[in-house]
């Protein structure tokens, strides 16, 4: 029988000619990574397997991200733990000025190749996936383990397929699509399942836009999404790779758990209310209602903070004024893409619109620091979980919209569509 | 295995900010975060919840991060093991890697509230509500897993591999 793609890339790595779904496997793997938040307790439990070297050094990646710069002694702490580490054993190590969020940084700098079997301790992991590779979060431990022998064991997952037909609207992008999957699949639809997203939309969609999609498999449960290699995936991968990689098709007679069949056209810009990234709107089912006055508008994270998401927020706020009483937080993903922007004269735009511009980290997405949200507050946010208190106070609200809709609502100081922006006086 | 305790009963979608929020990730002595655990989804439990009690929870238990402190600060506070409708994966990897029992059964939360006693027997499948006096059948481990929980998790079951392939 057919396999799907998730399916041919673990039997690549298993040694076996094919594998079905619920089967254990002990799977070899091309790439492992921790952050300085999970690092520090794979550390430790690498120690305790009693092995002294990591599998090969330049397949573990170890990148500070959530708290870096550190934030206080405790954070410091740890980043020490995982930077003593890298140093001893040798392994890839990005420093704070030079890093950013892993799950941009590493398929950026060609880490990350079609093909792969990446497992990161970080649950967004997934990301990865828009290149054709099977990228999955996991634990500590996990991670401890495949530093230690460079396999992990897997069950072989379902594959949920999804694809999207037509063209999207005006306004409305990749995070609007994937949106608008979870809440019509709930935060638990693709638990235990491999997503494969395929379709006329995905075909026009740049690698950047195509990272949103994956990076929120994690919000609807997955253990992976999958993308096929084209001729946009070759474009990004070819000057970066620093290995070989291989392409997966999915065989036509491949079985799937499920087909979800939609519409790109007919599909929203789409707004996750508080609390749930699958508690979703269309926008202008909101708009309708009372108005939604804002505190924090937060334009990062691993989900929208790449240079095509700040020039289209850049291009909104040209020239204008973020509202009164609100605090705009811009962070670019990693230093390449900080870097990129500062040529391109973006960050000047941002910061005379009155943003706060940062350096790269994940800061304010986890409530960590650099935007946290008090008791009450309310915040339009480009990054990809609004559980209680994920981004400060449990009673804060976050509410994820796409990069357009979150630089329109900075400077109307409410929950605001792209087009009302041309209400707001330029400053020159 | 068998495990008995006092249930404490939690919703749907319980995610591991709501575990062990953010603003604790700068430390990872399971002591520390136990201090803290399930802090956003209840401010009262660290400070009631006794050894060898049980955790009950509706659907998609553990969604979100990939943070392991969340197992980490369940086990810490003496929890004995989890009884849900369904877990997140990667919570699911996290609590059997660890050595913490995660179990899916479905009818017995439905069944229990709040401070019943419950016995779940791991080898059995089984959990029981003593309370109520009724028994349901979880969904069975696959023997893989039993093999990992036996031996404490997966860094013992690892060593143990190891230290027999170099054999």
């Amino acid at each position: 029988m057919g396999m799907t793609m998730a399916e041919k890339i673990l039997a690549a790595h298993s040694g076996r000619a094919g594998v079905e779904p619920g089967e254990l496997i002990n799977v070899k793997v091309d790439l492992v990574m921790a952050n300085d938040v999970t690092a520090p307790i794979a550390i430790q439990n690498f120690r305790r397997l009693g092995v002294s070297r990591v599998f090969d050094p330049e397949r573990v990646c170890l990148v500070p991200s959530h708290f870096a710069p550190n934030k206080d002694i405790r954070s410091a702490e740890q980043m020490k733990v995982m930077r003593e580490f890298a140093r001893e054993q040798g392994c890839v190590y990005y420093e704070q000025g030079q890093a950013g969020i892993e799950h941009i940084l590493l398929p950026y700098r060609g880490h990350v190749v079609p093909g792969d079997v990446y497992v990161g301790a970080d649950s967004h992991t997934c990301t990865s996936g828009a290149l054709g590779a099977f990228a999955t979060g996991m634990g500590s431990t996990d991670i401890a383990v495949a530093m230690a022998t460079g396999e992990i064991w897997m069950k072989v997952p379902e594959t949920l397929r999804v694809i999207y037909h037509g063209k999207m609207g005006r306004w409305v992008r990749s995070k609007d699509l994937i949106l608008h999957t979870i809440g019509q699949i709930g935060t638990d639809g693709a638990t235990y399942c491999a997503m494969q997203f395929e379709g006329e939309a995905l075909a026009e969609m740049s690698i950047d836009a195509r990272f949103t999609i994956t990076n929120m498999v994690a919000e609807a449960g997955g253990k992976t999404g999958l993308m096929r290699v084209d001729q946009t995936t070759l474009e990004y991968v070819r000057p970066r790779a620093r290995r070989r990689w291989t392409a997966y098709e999915p065989d036509p007679d491949a079985r799937y758990w499920q087909t979800i069949e939609l519409d790109a056209s007919a599909i929203d810009i789409t707004v996750a209310m508080p609390y749930s990234p699958g508690n979703t709107r269309p926008l202008k089912e909101l708009l309708g209602g009372p108005e939604l006055p804002i505190d924090q508008v937060f334009i990062g994270s691993c989900t929208n903070a790449r240079i095509e998401d700040l020039r289209e927020a850049a291009e909104i706020m040209r020239g204008r004024r973020v509202a009164q009483w609100v605090r705009c937080i811009v962070i670019p993903a990693t230093q390449d893409i900080y870097l990129q922007a500062l040529r391109e004269g973006l960050i000047e735009v941002f910061t005379e619109a009155g943003c706060a511009v940062s350096t790269s980290t994940c800061g304010p997405c986890l409530g960590g620091y650099m935007g946290v949200l008090a008791e009450g507050e309310r915040c339009v946010s480009t990054s990809n979980r609004n559980f209680p208190g994920r981004m400060g106070h449990p009673k804060a609200e976050s509410y994820l919209v796409n990069p357009p809709v979150a630089a329109a609502s900075a400077l109307l100081g409410r929950l605001a569509h792209p087009d009302e922006v041309a209400s707001v006086a330029a400053t020159r | 295995m068998a495990f008995r305790g006092t249930a404490h009963k939690f919703g749907a979608h319980v995610d591991t900010d709501q575990i062990i929020p953010a603003r604790y990730l700068n430390m990872s002595d399971p002591q520390e975060l136990a201090a803290h655990v399930m802090e956003d989804a209840d401010a009262t439990f660290a400070g009631r919840v006794q050894a060898g009690d049980i955790v009950v929870a509706d659907v998609n238990f553990g969604c979100g991060s990939s943070r392991e402190h969340a197992p980490i600060s369940i086990k810490a506070a003496g929890v004995s093991c989890i009884v849900a409708k369904s877990f997140a994966r990667i919570f699911f990897r996290n609590s059997i890697n660890l050595g913490l029992p995660v179990v899916e059964c479905p009818e017995a939360v439905e069944a229990t509230d709040e401070g019943d006693t419950l016995q779940v027997d791991l080898s059995a499948g089984t959990v029981t509500n003593m309370t109520k006096e009724r028994s349901f059948t979880a969904k069975p481990y696959e023997p893989f897993m039993l093999e990992l929980l036996d031996a404490g998790g997966l860094v013992e079951y690892t060593k143990r591999r190891l230290q027999a392939a170099s054999r």
